[in-house]
């Protein structure tokens, strides 16, 4: 091995090094700070220390997890069960049965991606207002559905999904539900689980649409919940930490079980 | 009697289409096109709460003449006129060093280097809070390696709770562009590479060019994204900053200064709307960018 290439070998593994530590250390961080009192979190303390009961302890006494857990969970996964099935109907009903009128509105519906939320949430709160869902799950889940992503997502999948399948249980005298439920949904079984992983994410991260509906302490997700322990005048970062822990817990784990299903999902969701 | 036989074949496959995509379009006809056309007409209206009137264009002259909002303006171009290039500049490094099978634990560095985009945006931007505190973790270790000899006020001065800022964002979507990238660099065939080292063609220029033109739609489409994600910046300032955007506004965004104006104070539904549209104007303008030079493409 001559010297130079030697040189850049090691200037590489010194680059990927310092990325990946820096990629890695709050992680880190937030494990080592949850040991950690407040006040040794702000003065930059990076060994091991013992609050990490009293921290679990306060945390406990501030939040009632269970309550807090149950509506994150229920929430993410309702909402992505709902996107799922509606979004992977709509991609299916597009690519199989082309009209011009639909795929018109097939345009139509992708336009919609350039439209930012900040530009719907005022009408969307007077809306839920108006209807008296304020500080409800549903008014949360209900604009998150329909996402064009998702849609487009499944539409470019179903261009592999074969034909032969159908037209064999046309033959049988299957109905187009029955199809799609019996045939497509398991044949695409890999698509929904990338997609499944992508829009799970979105929904237990969502933060400034549920910010802006629920208000009282017993419909509030995790993402709330440490967003205001954190914005205290004097947080308890000890607290703060098993929060963000708890916060980041379930994302992380469904990330390294369907790791393979989450990056197709990514690259194929906004391909 | 076989022309009426195909026309009701097609009346019945016409209809599965349309029951087919019906949920999505009455949600998206209900959550996105109704509000969306919504906020343009509340926009020509004036008022606190619900006692509104007409004020015709006169939000778009308060616009001008509101300092707060022109300072959100000049933070959230700052922001992506800064940040995005600089992570698209990392991302592209290191998905070229990372697209090297031959180098050890590539598994290892991907998956690390990947993971920030997995952290939620509150989480992270709390974590980054703690960490940058004036005594915090990060000035301790730029005091200890002598960079510095007086902590930065990353919360407190202006300048530096703008870097802060774009630090924050750049850790977490660095990873998540160079995913795009590396996706896109291994259907680059091997060959070329391998022609251009034979020729003696130095790495860097291997990249600049070689990688670089190759992956031109992909760095285009994802400058896009980004800086439209980054002109709705909200969840890292709000958190970072208690929901202020300070220190003296010096990180509110346009998202943050509309959250603010309808649900911090008593709302001014009417001229948040207008800065609503500002946003609008702006993704719009980015993406009939992104269509036009995706239609040159093909």
């Amino acid at each position: 091995m001559n010297v130079s290439r030697f040189l850049t070998t090691t200037s590489q593994y010194a680059f990927l090094g310092v990325a990946a530590f820096l990629s890695l250390f709050p992680f880190l961080w937030m494990v080592i700070s949850s040991t950690n009192t407040s006040i040794d979190i702000i003065s930059g303390r990076m060994g091991l220390g013992d609050a990490f009961r009293t921290n679990v302890a306060n945390f406990f006494t501030l939040v009632d997890v269970p309550l807090v857990f149950w509506n994150s969970a229920k929430v993410a996964v309702l909402a992505t069960l709902l996107t799922i099935l509606v979004s992977s109907l709509a991609g299916y009903g597009f690519e199989m049965f082309k009209s011009k009128a639909r795929d018109r509105i097939y345009s139509l519906v992708l336009l919609t991606l350039m439209v930012p939320f900040a530009a719907l949430m005022i009408p969307l709160f007077m809306m839920m207002a108006k209807t008296g869902l304020i500080n409800t799950h549903v008014a949360i889940m209900l604009p998150t559905i329909a996402s064009a992503f998702i849609i487009f997502y499944f539409r470019q999948s179903t261009k592999a999904f074969p034909t032969e399948l159908r037209d064999a249980a046309k033959v049988d005298g299957l109905k187009e539900w029955q199809i799609f439920l019996y045939i497509y949904v398991p044949v695409m079984r890999s698509t929904y689980a990338a997609a499944f992983v992508i829009v799970f994410m979105v929904n237990w991260n969502n933060y400034l649409w549920p910010l802006i509906v629920l208000q009282s302490n017993d419909t509030k997700t995790i993402t709330l919940v440490v967003s205001s322990l954190a914005s205290a005048y004097y947080p308890d970062y000890g607290v703060v930490m098993i929060g963000t822990i708890l916060a980041t817990l379930p994302t992380l784990l469904v990330f390294f079980v369907m790791q393979r299903q989450f990056v197709q999902g990514m690259l194929g969701s906004v391909k | 009697m076989a022309a009426g036989k195909t026309g009701g074949l097609k009346r019945y496959y016409d209809l599965n289409g349309w029951l087919f995509i019906a949920p999505s379009l009455l949600l998206i006809a209900v959550f996105l096109v109704f509000p969306i056309f919504r906020s343009l007409y509340l926009s020509f209206f004036s008022g606190k709460g619900m006692m509104m009137k007409f004020a015709g264009f006169g939000n778009v002259v308060r616009l001008w003449n509101d300092p707060v909002f022109l300072q959100a303006l000049k933070n959230t171009v700052t922001f992506f006129v800064v940040q995005v290039p600089i992570m698209i500049v990392l991302a592209l490094l290191l998905a070229s060093v990372l697209n090297n099978d031959r180098l050890k634990f590539i598994g290892f560095f991907r998956t690390a280097i990947f993971l920030p985009c997995v952290a939620s945006l509150v989480a992270y931007s709390v974590l980054f809070k703690s960490m940058f505190s004036v005594d915090g973790v990060v000035n301790q270790a730029l005091f200890a390696t002598g960079f510095i000899d007086t902590p930065i006020g990353w919360l407190t001065e202006p300048f530096w709770a703008k870097v802060l800022v774009i630090l924050a964002i750049t850790w977490r979507w660095t990873g998540y562009n160079m995913i795009f990238y590396l996706a896109a660099m291994q259907n680059i065939d091997k060959s070329i590479y391998e022609a251009a080292r034979i020729d003696g063609v130095p790495a860097w220029a291997r990249f600049f060019f070689i990688t670089v033109p190759m992956l031109k739609p992909v760095i285009l489409f994802t400058t896009i994204i980004s800086t439209i994600g980054t002109i709705q910046l909200f969840d890292e300032v709000y958190n970072l900053t208690e929901g202020r955007g300070g220190p003296a506004n010096a990180t509110i965004t346009l998202s943050l200064y509309i959250y603010n104006l309808t649900f911090r104070f008593m709302p001014s539904f009417g001229y948040a709307a207008t800065i609503s549209y500002v946003i609008v104007l702006m993704v719009a303008l980015l993406s009939f960018l992104q269509f036009y030079a995706a239609r040159d493409r093909s």
